[in-house]
């Protein structure tokens, strides 16, 4: 499994409502459910992943999330998930609050823009950034409002939100090393690739 | 007049298609298509009823008949058994043919048979004509054992059948099932006023279906379908031949009336882009003759659809039947913007919705409203609005995307309170906590 998805795994409470933005296949949903009794529907608009997740038995939507949540009412679920879906949407900003009106809490994933290779790239090379993390190139990515770790604190910041928790992954190694561990801790917005949060609003 | 053939309101392989993605669409559709089965010959059966059966407008049926056909086995205890609920022009023969010279198969022969979207290997698959309908069914055709006590030849019921409900029609399909010994259903399916009848279902049978299968629905109609449905209405009402229905004895019949309802109903299922593909403004002699007759290639179309309609419906049938959709409204007993959630919340199904992108009749935002209903009270729901040129009739066309939505449906694994466990907390993944 992935790792965010693993990290989320720990932050969802057994038999809670959760919302999965960008569910994918649902593969996700489909450990919580049946793991952990986690109910909830999955917000999907890749045609085929959707068939696949609906065999599985789990409740997809067939959504643009750029269309926002409108059509959930305010604190419907205990957690809103969204893996690496944050930087192709169209107001980032908005569908965060958004999140948070509809949830209690959210779990956000993005790639964390100022990775070092991504500062390679475009520092050393000139070049728009290509990694593991953000495979696509300038011209076909779907990935249009990236951010860092930084920059993501600021937004939350400026919109009262409260960081309950964040996690700094790297996504070029699963191998957990006690050096890599350390050094990421120390400068997470320049080592790791995949930012993971969990937030609320301040109350 | 009226025959056991069916006519159900779409004719796949007459309708128009869009320029290019329609025909990538109904191009691969028809790939799909014959590589699947037939679920062969078939033959009605009917089902009697003598208990009285007190309706909805609060009149009785004595007794009633409904016919309908099954294809595939019924497993020993009676749990693959599905349901499906025709729409307006409908009947029981969905899939199959009814004879080795039969040219024409069931309404829904892409959709049901071996392989298909609807396997007939897997599931007992069950097609009841209404009542109120004119394809065998207790309805306005019938003759009216009440009007034989004056000592006279028993009349066809016309006009004094009363007006059914889609709650009548779901309270018959009950009786039905149990005389099957089906207890529960494996789902119930739908598509237009065949998917009101399953959300019906799930309300006011919340015990006796696994899975609710609503397509190209809505949870009531709206002001303008209303309005177009009473301008079909009144094409019959003021045809001279109407006779105030009681044509069979007159020995009269309201072809022009039916002719003209069916012309209306037809372009509501249609598209604008559909139409003007197939027929744009394309003349039928090339010229302008300046007059009435038909000219333009599109008269020509709906006229040859209400004529072959006219031929194998029934007036009487048409009015109760568009009454019947027009009455549909499950949370009109509830109040506040909720209702439907508050109508819906009884349910203890896993929902299938589905709408067409270019459905106009029931457009998607009114299957959204069901799913939003739903979502509102955490009941099981999966939506998808599939990208379709056909309008209205998409929900009868082999769209690859669809079936293959429906048969993932109809095999996933039903929803369970699954065993609880606490998180895992003792594989720590790679990375560090800040």
């Amino acid at each position: 499994m992935r790792m965010d998805h693993q990290l989320a795994e720990r932050w969802i409470a057994p038999k809670s409502n959760v919302l999965d933005l960008g569910c994918g296949n649902g593969e996700l949903l489909a450990h919580l459910q049946s793991k952990f009794g986690v109910t909830g529907y999955g917000l999907e608009i890749d045609p085929d992943k959707i068939n696949e997740a609906i065999a599985n038995g789990l409740s997809i939507i067939e959504q643009d999330l750029n269309d926002g949540l409108a059509r959930f009412e305010d604190n419907s679920f205990d957690t809103v998930i969204m893996a690496r879906a944050l930087q192709a949407v169209m107001t980032p900003d908005k569908l965060l609050l958004d999140m948070l009106r509809v949830g209690r809490e959210a779990i956000i994933t993005f790639p964390n823009f100022a990775h070092w290779q991504n500062r390679l790239h475009l520092g050393i090379k000139g070049l728009m950034p290509v990694s593991e993390a953000l495979p696509y190139e300038w011209y076909d990515t779907p990935n249009i409002h990236l951010c860092t770790f930084k920059d993501f604190e600021a937004l939350c910041a400026n919109h009262n939100i409260q960081i309950l928790s964040r996690f700094a992954v790297s996504d070029s190694t699963r191998h957990s090393s006690a050096l890599r561990t350390l050094l990421i801790r120390q400068a997470p917005n320049l080592l790791a690739d995949v930012a993971i949060y969990r937030v609320t609003k301040s109350s | 007049m009226m025959t056991m053939n069916n006519d159900h309101h779409l004719n796949a392989d007459q309708l128009p298609m869009t320029a290019q993605s329609g025909k990538a669409n109904y191009l691969q559709a028809k790939a799909y298509s014959t590589t699947e089965g037939s679920v062969g010959i078939v033959t009605p059966k009917v089902f009697h009823s003598k208990v009285p059966l007190t309706l909805v407008c609060n009149r009785i049926l004595p007794s009633f008949d409904l016919v309908y056909e099954t294809y595939g086995q019924l497993n020993r205890d009676k749990s693959n058994a599905i349901l499906i609920c025709h729409a307006l022009s409908g009947s029981h023969h969905a899939a199959g043919y009814h004879s080795a010279d039969d040219k024409k198969a069931g309404w829904w022969d892409n959709m049901i048979g071996p392989n298909k979207a609807i396997d007939t290997n897997r599931f007992f698959v069950v097609c009841v004509n209404n009542i109120g309908s004119c394809f065998g069914s207790t309805g306005p055709t019938t003759l009216n054992p009440e009007s034989q006590s004056n000592g006279e030849a028993a009349i066809p019921y016309g006009p004094d059948f009363p007006l059914v409900t889609i709650k009548d029609w779901v309270k018959t399909q009950a009786m039905l099932s149990d005389y099957l010994g089906i207890e529960v259903w494996h789902a119930i399916v739908g598509g237009s006023m065949g998917g009101m009848q399953a959300l019906q279902w799930s309300v006011d049978y919340p015990e006796r279906l696994k899975r609710c299968v609503v397509i190209a629905s809505t949870p009531k109609l709206s002001a303008q379908n209303i309005a177009f449905n009473e301008v079909a209405r009144q094409s019959i009402l003021s045809d001279p031949d109407f006779n105030h229905g009681r044509y069979l004895q007159a020995g009269t019949y309201p072809r022009r009336g039916l002719i003209l309802a069916r012309m209306v109903g037809h372009i509501t299922y249609l598209t604008e882009d559909a139409m003007m593909t197939k027929f744009g403004r394309d003349l039928k002699s090339g010229k302008f003759m300046y007059g009435y007759d038909v000219e333009f290639q599109v008269e020509s179309y709906l006229r040859y659809q209400g004529e072959r309609f006219s031929e194998n419906f029934d007036a009487n049938t048409y009015l109760l039947m568009t009454k019947a959709l027009d009455y549909f409204d499950p949370a009109r007993d509830f109040d506040g913007k909720d209702a439907l959630a508050k109508a819906l919340s009884v349910s203890k199904c896993q929902y299938l919705v589905m709408s067409f992108t270019t459905d106009w009749r029931f457009a998607p935002e009114r299957s959204q409203e069901i799913v939003n209903a739903l979502m509102a009270t955490k009941k099981p729901v999966s939506y998808l609005n599939i990208d379709a040129p056909h309008g209205h009739d998409s929900f009868l066309f082999d769209i690859p995307r669809y079936m293959t939505a429906i048969k993932g449906f109809l095999s996933a694994p039903f929803i369970h309170d699954a065993p609880t466990l606490q998180p895992n907390q003792s594989t720590q993944p790679a990375g560090a906590p800040l």
